[in-house]
């Protein structure tokens, strides 16, 4: 059994935050932290803008030079960039096919399922060896 | 010297190597380069014609070479080159 990811307070609240922020759009951003034997736990997100030219309430994109800035900031700091988060507005937190179509082995990709004022939940998915998304536990950090 | 960004994911391909330098006079034989020192990197990078694959871009410094002379792009000394995988997504239908 995989150890559930863990994450540091701050990057949990920013992507809910941002999740609700751009309702009824998706959200999107990069997720930075260490994995070591013990798992994955996540120490920032940084939140960049969807680069989606049609309609962003059913699709995103990050812009090349995002995706450049955000590997630069994981050298300069230290720290893995571990996984990517976005949003599904009035969707549950399932990868779809077109999530599927551009996934990257490795990635931690994060979705949260958001409605109007809330998100519903939060899950997160990982490129097996055969190209399948399998689910990986989230240990949901408790406020404060 | 031109210094390469390995992107994360292709990592696992250059036993968790970050960065790939080498003595190189365009873009095109820097990532040969790559490929021969890292094999198992070779099919995320091109196809089976040796183009490199769609959905993977190469940034010189903060210049995508497509915008510059592909994979002729000339590299100076300590240049910075980047490869860059597509990430993009979204939910499966209308609301």
């Amino acid at each position: 059994m995989k150890a559930p990811l863990t994450f540091d307070h701050e990057p949990w609240t920013v992507v809910e935050a941002e999740a609700l922020r751009t309702f009824p759009n998706e959200c999107c951003g990069f997720l930075f932290g260490h994995e070591t034997d013990e798992g994955r736990h996540f120490t920032e997100a940084l939140p960049v803008e969807n680069a989606q030219t049609g309609d962003q309430r059913r699709r995103f994109a990050i812009d090349q030079r995002d995706y450049l800035r955000a590997e630069r900031h994981a050298l300069a700091t230290g720290t893995q960039l571990l996984g990517i988060y976005h949003s599904h507005p009035r969707h549950p937190a399932v990868p779809s096919i077109h999530d599927l179509r551009v996934a990257l082995p490795f990635f931690s990709y994060l979705i949260a399922s958001t409605y109007p004022g809330h998100v519903e939940r939060v899950r997160s998915w990982q490129l097996n060896e055969a190209g399948q998304f399998f689910e990986e536990p989230i240990q949901i950090p408790s406020h404060g | 010297m031109a210094n390469l960004i390995i992107p994360t994911p292709l990592r696992k391909f250059t036993a968790g190597a970050a960065t790939f330098s080498a003595e190189a006079p365009t873009v095109g034989v820097l990532l040969q380069s790559l490929a021969e020192a890292h094999p198992g990197l070779k099919p995320h990078l091109f196809d089976g014609e040796g183009t490199l694959r769609h959905f993977i871009r190469v940034y010189v410094g903060d210049e995508d070479i497509e915008a510059l002379d592909g994979v002729s792009t000339a590299l100076e000394t300590h240049t910075e080159v980047s490869i860059i995988p597509a990430i993009a997504g979204g939910t499966s239908d209308p609301s």
